[in-house]
């Protein structure tokens, strides 16, 4: 497997398989020191797993692995010693207080003892924490569980973030610290590799992402490289009068630049009377002839603006939906 | 070997088990039921019948096994007093086992199967831990409070025996050589015994329940020692107790082979 001095992850046909069910189905990515990657994919696409065998946790059954250039099977020890995990579930000991949590796996992962009570109260207060520091984790709210967790994940300020849905089932509020410590971390220089199913969150967050289903990687890339993938550019909303809707879908529906029209609902149109079609299959130099015929037909066009496909466009346009 | 990482997760194993009502319950009601209770009651009874010189003729059936260094050692005592003695000395040696031997079961369960049913395994494999030190720390964490547990036991046990015997007999009668070598020698074994098991049991049930009810059933050799002794098939002496202890150290070296080849953080994580 060939090594580049900035690539901290690379996996070549990395496959596990339980029984006849096949978990990760060869997977092949490349992820570079500082990146957010997104991990996309519904409940079951084999993220969690893949996690897990990127740390040296549980074996593959195909293909291999190299994390900074070690073997997670080999050197799984070395390699969990720069790494930090946000599991699925927080995997909190209830009967622990938030700073005998954090204290404890200050003295497992080997933090230095000269600097193990100032790390806690550091992560105890960026997470909001402090007040709270000496209760027991049971009678934390889901949300205060969840940030407890994530700081534990940096009690050892690892190099290579793994963070399992970290926004699950958290408030808006919870959701929008977490997407800052994303941000915090990555510009820090940080590797950080977000399994997600919200597309919103990768969308903001990551460099690039995988989209995964059933185990197998259907693209990788930028949001903006798969949405290219998806004919980017070839899509345009036109804005008409409401009372002409009809007459504008039959229009475009009969010229030859236009593959399909549809009404889309926007609130900006509809408050000033109109509204919006999405015209699809509309290449860029098309444009001046589809406007100039809805403008021979006596339309009146307020608005022409280019669509972009969304993450969740290529997401569900990837997994066949 | 990453000592400080095995020393955090053994005290704080030790340390939460302790905190947990499940775990606490057996740790004090089955000390004090065994090693107070029992030699209390039987104190009493024989006080009673001493009083009276009542059921002679059934004391000198139970002591008619004793061995020889018994009658010099306790000569003159008449067959109520014999028998209390010979009940506190040597019919009640094999209960003591029990004691070290759930101790190190209960809390092994807990430390094991208990942080699967908890989920907080998955944070702690997570971790730059090997498989050795993993378990090494866990095992650590399971054998102190069982070792712990079964000395305190001796001690208590001795003093309880004391007061009863000296309440009956007129003197002290603990420790002698045959408890010394049971709690330190054979105690400490029983604790790696019910340890090692429940170890097994652990990474094949998801339940502290499942798993401590596994654990529990290498009782029932104890039960099979105090039976058999009881029956008259043989008599505890100081040879069969190290024996006794040597056996029970070779099983907990096949039974910790076995435990160490089933404790690997690939195969729990592919249970999960």
């Amino acid at each position: 497997m060939a090594e580049d001095a900035q690539v901290v992850i690379t996996t070549e046909g990395l496959t596990r398989s339980f029984g006849d069910n096949v978990a990760v189905d060869r997977l092949t990515i490349s992820i570079r020191a500082g990146e957010v990657f997104g991990f996309l994919g519904h409940n079951g696409a084999g993220k969690t797993t893949t996690v897990r065998m990127l740390n040296g946790v549980i074996a593959p059954t195909g293909g291999g692995a190299r994390i900074f250039g070690l073997d997670p099977q080999t050197d799984g020890a070395r390699i969990r010693a720069r790494t930090g995990v946000l599991t699925e579930t927080p995997a909190l000991d209830n009967r622990l207080t938030a700073r005998a949590t954090l204290e404890y796996f200050s003295d497992v992962y080997g933090v230095p003892r000269s600097l193990r009570r100032q790390r806690v109260a550091e992560l105890l207060e960026r997470f909001e924490l402090t007040k709270r520091a000496d209760d027991k984790v049971g009678g934390f709210s889901k949300g205060m569980r969840q940030r407890l967790a994530i700081a534990r994940t940096l009690v050892n300020d690892p190099d290579i973030i793994f963070l399992d849905e970290p926004t699950s089932g958290l408030d808006p509020v919870a959701t929008r610290e977490v997407h800052r410590l994303i941000e915090r971390l990555s510009h820090r220089g940080r590797t950080v590799f977000l399994c997600t199913h919200n597309l919103a969150e990768a969308e903001r967050l990551c460099d690039r992402v995988a989209v995964l289903a059933r185990g197998r990687v259907l693209a990788t890339g930028t949001t903006r490289e798969l949405a290219a993938e998806l004919n980017r550019g070839h899509r345009i909303s036109v804005e008409v009068d409401t009372d002409a809707t009809e007459r504008a879908l039959a229009l475009f529906t009969a010229l030859p630049q236009v593959s399909s029209a549809a009404v889309v609902g926007d609130r900006a149109a509809a408050r000033n009377g109109g509204t919006l079609l999405l015209l699809n299959g509309v290449a860029r130099p098309d444009v001046p002839p589809v406007i100039a015929a809805a403008a021979a037909a006596g339309l009146n066009v307020y608005r022409v603006e280019p669509v972009d496909s969304s993450l969740e466009d290529v997401y569900f346009a990837l997994q066949g939906q | 070997m990453n000592w400080r990482a095995i020393w955090a997760i053994a005290s704080k194993d030790v340390s939460v088990a302790l905190r947990t009502r499940a775990v606490m319950l057996p740790l004090l009601i089955v000390p004090l039921v065994l090693m107070v209770g029992i030699p209390s009651v039987v104190g009493l009874i024989s006080g009673m019948a001493n009083q009276m010189a009542a059921a002679e003729s059934q004391m000198a059936d139970l002591t008619r096994a004793m061995p020889p260094e018994f009658a010099s050692r306790y000569a003159g005592l008449n067959d109520v007093q014999a028998g209390l003695v010979y009940f506190l000395v040597y019919l009640f040696a094999p209960m003591y086992l029990v004691l070290p031997l759930m101790a190190s079961a209960v809390v092994a369960a807990d430390s094991f199967a208990g942080e699967k049913e908890r989920k907080t395994l998955e944070a702690l494999v997570y971790t730059p831990t090997t498989d050795r030190e993993l378990l090494l720390a866990k095992v650590l964490g399971a054998l102190i409070p069982g070792a712990m547990v079964g000395l305190g036991g001796f001690v208590v046990y001795t003093i309880v025996a004391n007061l009863v015997a000296l309440n009956v007999v007129g003197m002290l009668i603990l420790p002698n050589t045959l408890w010394l070598l049971l709690a330190f020698f054979v105690g400490p074994a029983a604790a790696a015994f019910g340890l090692g098991v429940t170890v097994i049991a652990s990474s094949r049930v998801n339940s502290f329940q499942e798993a401590y009810q596994i654990g529990s059933l290498v009782v029932l050799p104890i039960v099979l020692l105090v039976v058999g002794q009881a029956m008259g098939a043989f008599l505890l002496s100081n040879w069969l107790v190290l024996l006794l202890g040597i056996v029970l150290w070779a099983a907990d070296a096949v039974v910790f082979f076995i435990a160490s080849a089933s404790f690997r953080r690939t195969a729990l994580m592919a249970r999960i």
